[in-house]
């Protein structure tokens, strides 16, 4: 039983923080036509501008701030570095967006540092909650959670029930006509791509003192954010909602199983000392993303609610 | 910003060097360790101590009138990576090979040097291993060529095993580790240790996570609160160690936390005043042991110039002392001759002699185990926190000593 809580409660934030980054990555990529390679790399600058903001003021102020300076970065990438190489097509801007995610790397290893910086919970959320089953929850955790469903919240009533919610979405797929009433489309992409980045900036600033802000941490997160938006249908913001929860969910509940391959298939036959029937569930647990992937792409090429193929 | 301006003074003082050692030769060492993401820190730490150590020696007049240079390479912690750093630092002409992070590097270089030593005579590369403790790397797969400076797993667990065996409220054990050939030399050095020693202890975890892949160990937490263990053993180094047991701490898990490295950078500061009587770690040497003043002038040099860490790798000035004395000793800095003059050379350090066995090119020296608490002399990680010697948590080299199965084959 408490196996099940523990893994639900830390497989929900888990779950959040990355649809947070997914989100992003997916409007991006409604609108781009193609994944941004960089965006990881928005998520770590998220991480290190609030770790710098705090440390001129303090973590309130980086937590609005940081996500707003990450947007206004993302938004000059896209007036002075996309729309650019839009002309040349969807590859030249893969190749972009690549040589950018490398750039922000170097950079930030050049400004902060080529290891962790000391980036730290603030001490009005550092301390214990509630204590379930005799461990202690931090209160910080829970904070994440909040959040992320207010974000949650906040994207889904401005994207359906408001009349900029409802420009962007036509924007995204009736760019021309949207045009020829009017409206100014560069200026809306150059607003959904400089958004994206900011809320991937977000879990870039309570995601960075909730595990550890150091220059790998875009490579690390990157693979994930992908699989996520992959698995959930390119383009879909509800479908990167429910593959998010499903590999958090997945992922924390794969590290609680202690069973290994030999409990499961033992009536097979398999002996828990042969190299196939010592692996445990917990140590597959890394995989389990990726296999999602794999398995998605032969079943179902659009992802869970997508409607283009891949 | 402080890395870039110190790589900016490395660079122009490398290039000054090398405009000024036109008459006296240079000997170079390679440091291949991470020096980037996630294990930087801990591969930066050994970096500073082994240029500091080089510093002194030059001072004093170098080796046999040569001065040292250390160079680093940044191999990400990856075998492969690391098989690259080590043919580009051979390429430009060092001998002298310097490694700790990680056994399966470890492991790697061993190989690629016991075959570059065969197949170019006369260009012989010696490999000084500061801190991967795979016990196999001085056992079955010992090689000449390879010396190690650290205690290696199965000494260290003895530490563990022999101080966890005087404590009767500890019954119940779970170990953890990272899933490579060093987490599970840990595990299997500490199953068999405390199958001996204390046969009444229950193992009620025996975990192994993936390396340097880990964010958020509190999953891996919650299955130690309900395995309901008293003590935790764990080999974890670098964000590894920092994050689990920060994890920890989140958690409100206050057991002994029995460490190899839980001097990692950060790890004392993740915890706080928790640490205190929960963290312990079995070292060569600790800063608030009783020292010579010397020492305690070395350890202030180091903290005053690299802010960022604390004096940790005091085996990294003890491998750069041994190789000046064994230098000396044979009259040439020739890799073959210093590693002749090496093998059982006893140096007097700073917290008791190492002696380098000569069977197996494994130093012996006394370890430590010590626990976090206020009143020291100096704390570590910017706080007032430091590592204080448990009661009777002395071991002589003698007791720590392992026999070896070592069976090497020398040069002629």
């Amino acid at each position: 039983m408490e196996t099940i809580v523990f893994s639900l409660l830390n497989g929900v934030i888990y779950g959040l923080l990355l649809f947070m980054l997914s989100s992003g990555l997916t409007l991006i990529f409604s609108m781009m036509g193609v994944l941004n390679f960089a965006h990881a790399s928005f998520y770590m600058l998220g991480a290190y501008f609030a770790y710098t903001v705090m440390g001129a003021t303090n973590y309130w102020v980086a937590l609005i701030l940081a996500p707003i300076i990450v947007g206004v970065v993302g938004m000059g990438v896209e007036r002075w570095g996309l729309r650019r190489v839009h002309a040349n097509g969807h590859v030249a801007e893969l190749l972009f967006t690549f040589g950018l995610a490398y750039l922000i790397d170097e950079i930030v290893k050049i400004v902060w540092g080529r290891t962790s910086v000391n980036y730290q919970v603030p001490d009005a959320l550092n301390f214990p909650l509630f204590t379930i089953y005799g461990a202690q929850y931090s209160a910080y955790r829970i904070f994440i959670l909040f959040v992320a469903i207010f974000m949650l919240c906040a994207l889904w009533y401005l994207l359906k029930k408001t009349r900029a919610g409802l420009i962007i979405q036509a924007a995204l797929t009736h760019p021309h006509m949207v045009g020829h009433l009017g409206h100014n489309v560069p200026a809306i992409f150059m607003g959904v791509f400089g958004a994206g980045c900011a809320l991937a900036g977000l879990a870039g600033v309570i995601g960075g003192n909730y595990f550890i802000t150091d220059p790998a941490m875009a490579v690390q997160m990157g693979p994930i954010v992908f699989v996520v938006v992959v698995v959930g249908g390119l383009g879909s913001l509800e479908g990167a909602f429910i593959a998010a929860m499903l590999i958090g969910l997945l992922q924390t509940f794969a590290i609680s199983i202690n069973a290994s391959f030999a409990d499961i298939f033992g009536f097979l036959g398999l002996s828990p000392t042969s190299e196939f029937g010592s692996i445990t569930i917990a140590s597959m647990a890394p995989m389990l993303p990726f296999l999602l992937l794999v398995l998605i792409l032969i079943v179902r090429p659009t992802g869970l609610m997508g409607d283009r193929e891949v | 910003m402080t890395n870039f301006k110190r790589a900016a003074l490395a660079a122009t003082v490398s290039v000054l060097a090398m405009a000024g050692s036109v008459s006296a030769d240079t000997v170079k060492f390679a440091f291949i360790d991470p020096l980037s993401g996630p294990m930087g820190s801990s591969g930066d730490a050994g970096f500073t101590s082994f240029k500091l150590a080089a510093e002194h020696i030059n001072a004093n007049g170098g080796v046999n009138g040569d001065e040292i240079e250390v160079v680093g390479y940044d191999n990400k912690v990856s075998p492969k990576e690391s098989l690259v750093q080590l043919q580009k630092a051979i390429d430009s002409g060092a001998r002298f090979i310097l490694q700790g992070n990680g056994s399966s590097v470890a492991a790697a270089i061993i190989d690629a040097v016991n075959k570059h030593n065969a197949r170019n005579p006369g260009e012989e590369v010696v490999y000084f291993n500061y801190a991967a403790v795979t016990p196999a790397f001085t056992n079955e797969a010992c090689s000449f060529w390879h010396f190690r400076f650290d205690a290696h797993a199965d000494m260290k667990m003895n530490a563990i095993t022999d101080w966890i065996k005087g404590r009767d409220d500890i019954n119940k054990v779970y170990l953890i580790g990272q899933d490579y050939v060093f987490g599970e030399a840990v595990a299997a050095a500490a199953l068999e240790q405390l199958g001996e020693k204390r046969s009444d202890i229950e193992i009620v975890g025996n975990e192994l996570h993936p390396l340097a892949k880990v964010k958020d160990f509190t999953p891996y937490i919650q299955k130690i609160i309900s395995s309901g263990a008293d003590a935790v053993i764990t080999g974890n180094w670098g964000s590894d160690m920092t994050l689990l047991v920060k994890a920890a701490a989140d958690s409100g898990l206050k057991i002994p936390f029995l460490t190899f490295y839980g001097g990692s950078l950060g790890a004392v500061a993740a915890l706080g005043e928790g640490s205190v009587d929960t963290l312990y770690q079995v070292t060569e040497g600790i800063t608030n042991l009783d020292a010579s003043d010397e020492q305690y002038a070395l350890i202030e040099e180091y903290k005053d110039r690299f802010p960022d860490y604390d004096y940790y790798y005091h085996r990294a000035f003890v491998t750069m002392n041994m190789f000046d004395m064994a230098a000396e000793k044979a009259g040439s800095n020739d890799p073959i001759a210093v590693a002749k003059a090496l093998e059982g050379l006893t140096y007097d350090g700073a917290y008791g002699t190492v002696t380098m066995r000569a069977e197996d090119h494994q130093a012996q020296q006394p370890l430590f185990i010590s626990t976090v608490s206020k009143d020291v002399k100096y704390g570590v990680d910017n706080t007032d926190l430091g590592w204080k010697l448990v009661d009777g948590g002395e071991i002589p080299a003698s007791a720590a000593e392992a026999p070896t199965t070592c069976k090497m084959e020398r040069p002629e």
